[in-house]
């Protein structure tokens, strides 16, 4: 119980009036970011990360988990309206959402979608409470071996549980590796890769690399489908709102598998967007009313947005108990805390009670507050959609030249911004995928220390990534993973002579 | 290269694109791993040298672009996708080009004359709404923005002349 007692004295340092209206206008700003084309949850919160310096880290993460728990209340609200999901995770409520709203249901839908959105959040804020300080006082005993090992888990899962082709996952992770490495060695003080270029000194921020990557990369995406956007609109009224919510429950068993999905994503870095599919291809699968799935089921937005936020919420749990986010927008926020000056790890459980739990409060007050917020205010973000997109485009850029510059206040971020924008542009079209590389570029030097100590530990010896059960099993975990593509394409050769005899 | 003509809608094919990508990254992999041979990717008397870890970073990236380099050759005739078509890449460079443009301005005269500069004529030229409609939202977002960054959280950014008049 001593963790409801930290709890209760996370609400007193969250529930100051300070704190209050950091998350009301948190929630409102996250909302704006997730409807908008080209702004998103990692990309906001990194623009907005300079305006914060000035607050005490408690408020800070407050206002900017807040902007998180908006950008993922705001996704939807795109997703059902418009058919364009204002974020990757809400890919999958567009399939019965816009159905949904073409039948005029559009009210319906978003009540469903914001309700699930908020029981997939407290349920995975729940886990949190109780899971984050077993796992942070377990990694406490954590030498560099084991954080080796648990970093290769991180990266060898973007390759286990994405898509796309391995080869480009890990050429775009090892990119993010190599920007990292940019500027002094820490440890031996020689420059590395600069190439006689004083400016690359410090290396690339990965900041700048978020912003020109999800932010101007977003914007060159979004222009070559043109400048117009039509949608539906929206009506919310407290009777839509009882009636979806008299709806609800009916749709547990969906709801309890969804939470189940999102948590376990969001912790191994898969991350907010497989959960949503895989949430959406289960409910399918498991529904009686599974064959009606994209003509507009109510259940059909519960799943994926159940899942979405489960997992956004608990990638925040390796984040602040390791130190290894799950998501890009975990990674800047673990980007906030070190320039906040704290250590993000297992020892933050124990050195900064009020600032952890401060934060962990926030969440529950946070989503009561999102959930207000968008239940009453869809019409007027809703609107924001209908500025055409010949006025958002250019202020969306200078929204973003301003986050670079502010950065590390130099020029030349500002270009490279652009340069990364150009990047993530072919690089999305491509599949190459930028979230390991963001990652890759944000623990690179972390990863790397770590592996230069294992090895001088074990004096270049590899097996110490075997030496002991818990060390071992993390590096065997993380190779399966590393191999799965071509395990399961194996598993699938070996079954498919059979399957294709019996049928 | 003549055969990319013809395909039916015009643009530029996946796959080659698909190959300079590759072989862009390869080209920066062997950089990355050439540097670290040159630091030292072994070991000092003290523990690993400099180039010991972006050594093989610098590999890793030459073996799998040689791999998406292969399977793109492999598909080189047969994959007929288009990457973009050429009415796109217009549409993508209406703001690309604009965007590179403002940056050289915020260098040059400040952040606060481009911005509004910017979105002013972006308006005005890609959106064809009125001078006054696209005058008044650019100077809008500048002076917000002044306000914002100068004034209440006293962040500098880039300023030009004009500021300077005005005594900032």
């Amino acid at each position: 119980m001593e963790e409801l007692n930290a709890l209760f004295h996370g609400f007193s340092i969250a529930m100051t009036p300070f704190n209050l209206t950091l998350m009301f206008v948190g929630i409102i700003l996250g909302v704006i970011i997730g409807v908008l084309p080209g702004l998103g949850g990692a990309n906001g919160i990194a623009i907005l990360l300079p305006l914060t310096f000035t607050m005490s880290p408690t408020s800070a993460i407050i206002m900017l988990s807040c902007i998180y728990w908006g950008a993922l209340f705001g996704g939807a609200i795109t997703s059902i309206l418009f058919n364009i999901p204002g974020e990757p995770w809400s890919v999958a409520t567009t399939f019965d959402g816009y159905p949904m709203a073409q039948q005029g249901r559009a009210g319906e839908a978003m009540t469903g979608a914001f309700t699930s959105s908020f029981v997939g959040a407290l349920v995975a804020v729940l886990m949190f409470t109780f899971i984050a300080p077993l796992v942070a006082s377990f990694a406490l005993q954590f030498g560099p071996p084991e954080f080796f090992s648990v970093y290769l888990l991180t990266f060898c899962s973007f390759v286990g549980t994405g898509k796309g082709n391995p080869f480009k996952i890990v050429a775009a992770m090892m990119l993010g590796f190599a920007m990292a490495a940019v500027g002094i060695d820490i440890i031996t003080g020689q420059l590395r890769l600069t190439f006689g270029f004083t400016e690359l000194l410090s290396g690339f921020h990965f900041l700048v690399a978020v912003i020109g990557l999800f932010g101007i990369g977003e914007i060159l995406l979004s222009m070559e489908e043109g400048l117009s956007f039509s949608g539906h609109t929206a009506k919310i009224n407290p009777k839509i709102v009882l009636e979806t919510w008299k709806k609800l429950p009916r749709y547990w068993a969906t709801s309890i598998r969804s939470c189940i999905i999102g948590c376990w994503m969001g912790i191994i870095p898969g991350g907010a967007t497989p959960a949503s599919f895989m949430s959406y291809g289960v409910a399918r699968r498991m529904s009686r009313n599974g064959d009606k799935f994209g003509t507009g089921q109510l259940e059909g937005v519960v799943a994926p947005e159940t899942a979405a936020h489960a997992a956004g919420t608990s990638a925040l749990l390796p984040m602040l108990t390791l130190g290894i986010p799950g998501s890009p927008t975990a990674a800047v926020l673990l980007g906030g805390l070190m320039i906040w000056g704290l250590q993000p790890g297992p020892l933050l459980f124990v050195e900064q009670k009020d600032f952890v739990w401060g934060l962990i409060a926030s969440m529950y007050l946070g989503n009561i507050a999102g959930l207000i917020v968008v239940l009453t205010c869809v019409p007027l973000f809703a609107a924001i959609l209908r500025v055409p997109f010949s006025i958002i485009a250019p202020v969306i850029v200078v929204i973003c030249a301003i986050g670079a510059f502010t950065v590390k206040n130099n020029m030349l971020d500002v270009w490279m911004m652009i340069v990364f924008g150009v990047v993530g542009y072919v690089f999305k079209k491509l599949d190459y995928p930028l979230a390991p590389m963001v990652l890759a570029l944000v623990l690179g030097d972390a990863a790397e220390s770590s592996f230069r100590q294992s090895m001088l530990i074990s004096q270049g010896d590899l097996t110490v990534f075997f030496s002991n059960w818990l060390v071992g099993s993390l590096t065997g975990l993380a190779l399966l993973a590393l191999f799965w593509p071509l395990i399961s394409a194996l598993l699938a050769r070996l079954r498919s002579p059979g399957a294709g005899g019996a049928t | 290269m003549a055969h990319d003509h013809e395909s039916a809608q015009a643009g530029i094919r996946t796959v080659l694109v698909e190959l300079a990508v590759a072989a862009i990254i390869f080209a920066l992999g062997a950089l990355v791993a050439y540097d670290s041979y040159r630091l030292g990717s072994g070991w000092a008397s003290d523990g690993p040298q400099s180039g010991y870890f972006p050594f093989y970073i610098g590999l890793f990236i030459c073996i799998c672009s040689t791999v998406v380099l292969a399977q793109g050759l492999l598909r080189r005739n047969t994959d007929q996708q288009v990457f973009v078509t050429v009415s796109q890449v217009k549409q993508v460079l209406v703001i690309l080009l604009p965007s590179t443009v403002y940056v050289l301005g915020v260098q040059l005269i400040g952040i606060y004359v481009s911005s509004a500069l910017f979105i002013a004529l972006f308006m005005r030229i890609a959106g064809k709404y009125s001078w006054i409609r696209s005058v008044a939202v650019g100077a809008g977002v500048s002076v917000s923005a002044f306000v914002m960054f100068e004034i209440w959280f006293k962040i500098p950014l880039p300023k030009g002349p004009l500021e300077r008049l005005l005594g900032y």
